[in-house]
């Protein structure tokens, strides 16, 4: 499978990157040489074989429903290129 | 007196306890040494001041008897661990500013045991690389260089900046972690010793993510006494990370120079590649004479999903990046770049933020995940990847370890491989280990025929770490250590 220009510009947008017109044939080049590569997995025979979800054999961990850990707003936004009173601010989304 | 900062862990530990020196005297000695050694671009935060409070709490703690099994080392973090208030932005520009307000549970341990920290290291942005030549803060420059010239290399990576701190010894030891083979090849580069541990063994708690289920924290040390030491304390069950396993951590120390007599060593011939210099390959079989004349038998054996490792290995891992990554969005951290609306102030963002690599493998990761692909690509990538962990559990039935080449050449230059695929094959002979969860250990072997470090891989059970020491420590004892000539 190979992909196009088109199929680029659709995958970029998906990803949320802004790609400027005049990068779009160095990717695809790029993606396209990565794909080819990736494709000799095709003679790989995984019939009857199952897809691994973990390397080691441990059964899922769990905890009581309880919290353990919060009430430190300020440190949570501390970080945020824009806050106001403990809340994240981004641009206007609802008209 | 030789200077402080030759010494080994270990000796270092023996001269504090002897009150030969101070571990601020220890400290002063390292943050000197960086200052001289600014050329590597080791660093990309020096923090000398936290550096000294932080030995003379040691100092205070060794006068009074009180003195943890790390006391008063100076260490260098690479900048995937998330320190408390210091610059932590996995030498990303889309992290620009963070400095979080939480401190990852493997630095955690360190500080509990002891430790000191120097800095933050440089390192393939998101670790995402094996050149250290993606970071936002600058290529690394590797110790070593080839016989008779001048002319920079890469340290490997995406540990770059851990490995050339080790190799120059501008830290005592370094933290670094694995996805691919980004402990061993960087250690491989630079003639020190690296190990990624089992999959679960150290917590990923507070370190960025990558990818989630290859991830894993270990040490690079200069030798495998003191990787020893390091993982010992780096390691541990944390409720915090579900992927932790409930596993006690062994005293790793405690088998070095134990005698392999009667280990089984594994020589798979999958991992005789087409291409591969000549003098890989003679060090390997020089690897294998060495633990035979130690008593271990050498069995060969077969892996034969082993070429498969590597393209696979680039569908999980940007599968896992891709949405690991889509955190980044400008709203609650780093960089911000303003747009028209929400959608194009998250495409500007995350378009100046993030490097050509990881924008590529964030791009791969959508599209392999993306509807109509999702199961030729990725389904089929996890399916190769239980054949890769059951090539390795047949193995087992026959060898205790298994010994191979770290990396496919020694280090190269900046700009010497700009094709991604090509790039990609560095990690050809690491990358199964991460796809499988076990512990590989990368130990110096020799030089090249140009005077540069190539490392030997060992592979080993899941948590059997210990054997990785014992291994590891008769081919150092066989082979001896390495030292860059000091040039900076």
């Amino acid at each position: 499978m190979s992909v196009d220009q088109k199929t680029v510009r659709r995958i970029a947008h998906l990803a949320r990157i802004k790609v400027a017109e005049e990068d779009v044939p160095r990717l695809e080049g790029e993606l396209n040489s990565i794909l080819h590569w990736i494709e000799q997995l095709n003679e790989v025979d995984v019939a009857g074989v199952e897809p691994l979800t973990s390397v080691v054999a441990m059964k899922m961990k769990k905890r009581q429903d309880v919290v353990t850990d919060g009430n430190y707003p300020q440190d949570v936004t501390r970080n945020a290129p824009a806050a106001e009173d403990e809340f994240f601010m981004v641009p206007k989304v609802v008209e | 007196m030789t200077s402080l900062t030759s010494l080994t862990i270990s000796a270092a530990r023996g001269g504090l306890k002897k009150k030969s020196f101070s571990a601020r005297e220890l400290t002063d000695a390292y943050l000197a040494a960086m200052e001289k050694a600014r050329i590597l671009n080791a660093y990309v935060v020096e923090t000398p001041d936290k550096a000294r409070a932080m030995a003379e709490a040691s100092d205070a703690r060794l006068a009074k008897g009180e003195a943890g099994a790390l006391e008063g080392i100076p260490l260098g973090i690479k900048d995937l661990f998330a320190t408390k208030g210091v610059h932590t932005q996995a030498a990303s520009h889309i992290l620009d500013g963070f400095k979080p307000t939480y401190e990852s549970t493997v630095t955690s341990n360190l500080w509990r045991d002891g430790a000191v920290m120097l800095g933050k290291l440089n390192m393939d942005e998101f670790a995402m690389g094996s050149s250290n030549e993606t970071s936002y803060y600058g290529n690394v420059i590797n110790p070593w260089r080839r016989r008779n010239s001048n002319a920079a290399l890469v340290p490997g990576g995406s540990s770059g900046g851990s490995a050339t701190a080790v190799a120059a010894h501008i830290c005592a030891a370094a933290t670094a972690t694995d996805t691919g083979g980004s402990i061993r090849q960087p250690a491989a580069f630079t003639g020190t010793v690296g190990i990624k541990p089992t999959y679960g063994r150290c917590s990923r708690w507070g370190i960025v993510a990558f990818a989630s289920s290859l991830d894993q924290a270990g040490p690079i040390a200069r030798d495998v006494r003191d990787a020893a030491i390091l993982l010992k304390s780096m390691a541990s069950v944390d409720p915090k990370d579900t992927t932790s396993v409930d596993h006690e951590v062994p005293d790793y120390e405690a088998v070095i120079g134990k005698p392999i007599k009667g280990l089984r060593v594994g020589i798979p011939k999958e991992y005789r590649v087409d291409g591969t210099p000549p003098e890989i390959d003679a060090l390997w079989d020089k690897g294998a004479k060495w633990l035979k004349e130690q008593g271990a038998e050498i069995v060969e054996i077969s892996l034969p999903h082993t070429k498969y490792a590597l393209p696979a290995y680039y569908i999980v891992a940007p599968a896992e990046a891709s949405s690991n990554l889509a955190r980044y969005d400008g709203v609650r951290y780093g960089l911000r770049v303003p747009g028209d609306d929400i959608v194009s102030m998250y495409e500007n963002t995350r378009a100046a933020g993030f490097g050509r690599e990881v924008q590529r493998r964030v791009m791969i990761g959508t599209y392999v995940l993306s509807a109509g692909y999702y199961d030729a690509y990725y389904v089929r990538a996890q399916k190769v990847r239980t054949l890769i962990k059951q090539d390795f559990d047949k193995a087992w039935d026959k060898v205790d370890v298994v010994l191979t080449p770290a990396t496919p050449n020694p280090a190269f230059a900046p700009g010497e491989i700009t094709d991604p695929v090509q790039m990609y094959l560095n990690d050809v002979f690491t990358v199964t280990v991460n796809m499988a969860g076990l512990p590989g250990i990368s130990v110096p072997g020799g030089l090249s025929a140009e005077g540069l470090p190539l490392g030997l891989q060992l592979i080993g059970k899941p948590f059997d770490e210990a054997t990785l020491f014992q291994v590891g420590h008769a081919i150092e004892e066989a082979a001896g250590k390495f030292e860059a000539p000091k040039w900076w």
